[in-house]
């Protein structure tokens, strides 16, 4: 019972961090970018201006949620929903320390991939429902970008997947004990990034809501806090890839023994939180047939050549 | 144990015949995901995490989000509904419904035959999945990659054209028809 409870409570409060950090994020991400392109960003409210975030939630929260009369009611509720859920329940196989981390599944990877598979919806119905030509532009955009990505992201971790010989996240953590897959995994990690970015629809990827083409895209219609779950939603993208890059790539809660696991995990996690604003800061928008070109003339054949040399260096050793 | 199986067949035979008698293309979609999730979830529950795990990733992620685009960009909106309540009379269902029964009828005799299999079995591993795959199914695996290989080089053929830009940047030659 009491482990039952513990549990319980456990789940909760990882819940609420990501959520929490996910929010902060927002404010992250406006200083970082004032940052680097020479301006002071939101610094009024409270120390650092970190109180944003709760003035920004507080507006998102009261501003009224309009739902427009042509819409599809019942869809249009639904959609924002599912892209939380989605990456709130892929964040159940990150193993974030040895004693944190809510299950350990043996399909870990495989879990994750289904998840994002079914983040595709979020952006597909919101676009359908709000029955708007530019959301609709946005959904076909973004749904053609997240099939076609998602391809290569399951195919760039194979090769991590043969090395560990598991699917489990925690098998994979504790066979980077001696070097990291970053090392032998180059190319397998620079597929997932790059897939990453486009399943979390960031800058240079942010194709399905180029605000410069097509309003907000697949959102334009949305409001208050149905657009806020949207929003807050595009951070927990961040936040899972992020996890998940330092967990399959960069040893997740390995480090040296002067900090906890946890700390580690952290450390590593924001580092690509922050590469991923940097992105933002730095790189245009590509067009939407060189992102496709990009992907299935490239990254695919590239991917699976990463699979086919590891599979073959792996026999090879095994069988020395 | 059970009782979460029962849960996820009540759901999925619930969504299932919502998804049929649907009139709204997307609405029976979504109906259609439901379901595919519950059967998931029974696969999952009877020791096949493996083959849970790649239903939804390929069902309920893949197929179903091109059938959701191939209609979203019909979009045939009222007209659509109407011609589904034609289908929905008893003229142009009682042939599909009489077949159903059928193999309804055949289900239910092989359920009440005393040697029935039992519901709890051992979990079977990816890695046995693969291995079986690729020892004992090897020549069903090539005939699906050969399958495969014909679509896409047909879907290629299909998609082909010459591309025709008028913009002055991008133009590099006079267009050839």
């Amino acid at each position: 019972m009491i482990e039952n409870l513990k549990y319980v409570v456990l789940v909760l409060a990882i819940m609420l961090a990501l959520v929490l950090i996910a929010a902060g994020l927002i404010w992250l991400e406006r200083r970082m970018l004032a940052l680097w392109q020479d301006r002071y960003g939101p610094n009024r409210v409270g120390p650092f201006g970190v109180l944003q975030v709760t003035a920004d939630m507080i507006k998102i929260f009261f501003k009224e949620d309009w739902i427009p009369r042509f819409a599809d009611k019942k869809v249009f509720v639904v959609a924002p929903s599912i892209v939380m859920i989605t990456i709130l329940l892929s964040f159940a196989i990150v193993p974030f320390s040895p004693s944190i981390g809510v299950v350990n599944l043996n399909i870990g990877i495989l879990f994750f991939l289904a998840m994002s598979s079914l983040g595709a919806y979020s952006v597909v119905l919101a676009g359908w429902a709000s029955n708007n030509k530019y959301s609709l532009l946005g959904a076909m955009r973004g749904s053609a970008q997240m099939i076609s990505y998602e391809v290569f992201m399951g195919l760039s971790l194979m090769g991590v997947v043969i090395m560990t010989g598991s699917f489990n996240m925690r098998d994979i953590v504790l066979a980077q004990s001696r070097v990291w897959f970053v090392i032998p995994q180059f190319v397998g990690f620079v597929i997932f990034f790059i897939a990453g970015i486009a399943e979390a629809h960031r800058l240079p990827f942010d194709i399905p809501e180029a605000e410069s083409e097509l309003v907000a895209g697949y959102h334009s219609e949305y409001s208050g806090m149905k657009f806020g779950m949207f929003f807050v939603g595009e951070y927990l993208g961040i936040t899972l890839i992020s996890a998940l890059i330092t967990t399959l790539f960069f040893g997740g809660w390995l480090g040296f023994h002067f900090l906890p696991p946890i700390v580690w995990f952290l450390v590593k996690m924001f580092g690509f939180i922050l590469v991923f604003i940097l992105l933002r800061a730095s790189l245009p928008r590509l067009r939407y047939d060189q992102l496709m070109s990009l992907g299935w003339k490239v990254l695919l054949p590239l991917s699976l050549l990463n699979i086919l040399v590891t599979g073959a260096i792996v026999l090879y050793l095994n069988n020395r | 144990m059970n009782s979460l199986f029962y849960i996820a067949a009540i759901i999925a035979i619930i969504a299932t015949i919502r998804m049929v008698t649907g009139t709204n293309a997307v609405h029976s979609l979504l109906y259609l995901i439901v379901s595919l999730l519950a059967v998931s979830v029974i696969f999952f529950l009877l020791g096949a995490p493996f083959i849970a795990a790649l239903e939804v990733i390929i069902y309920a992620g893949a197929i179903m989000v091109l059938f959701v685009f191939v209609i979203m960009m019909l979009n045939t909106g009222s007209t659509g509904v109407k011609k589904e309540h034609e289908l929905l009379k008893p003229s142009t269902w009682i042939g599909p419904g009489i077949i159903s029964a059928i193999l309804f009828g055949e289900m239910l005799y092989i359920l009440m035959r005393p040697a029935s299999h039992p519901m709890t079995s051992p979990v079977i591993q990816p890695a046995a999945v693969g291995a079986l795959l690729f020892s004992k199914y090897i020549l069903i695996v090539e005939l699906a990659a050969f399958l495969l290989a014909a679509g896409v080089i047909g879907a290629y053929h299909l998609g082909r054209k010459e591309k025709l830009s008028y913009h002055r940047y991008l133009k590099k030659e006079e267009p050839t028809t």
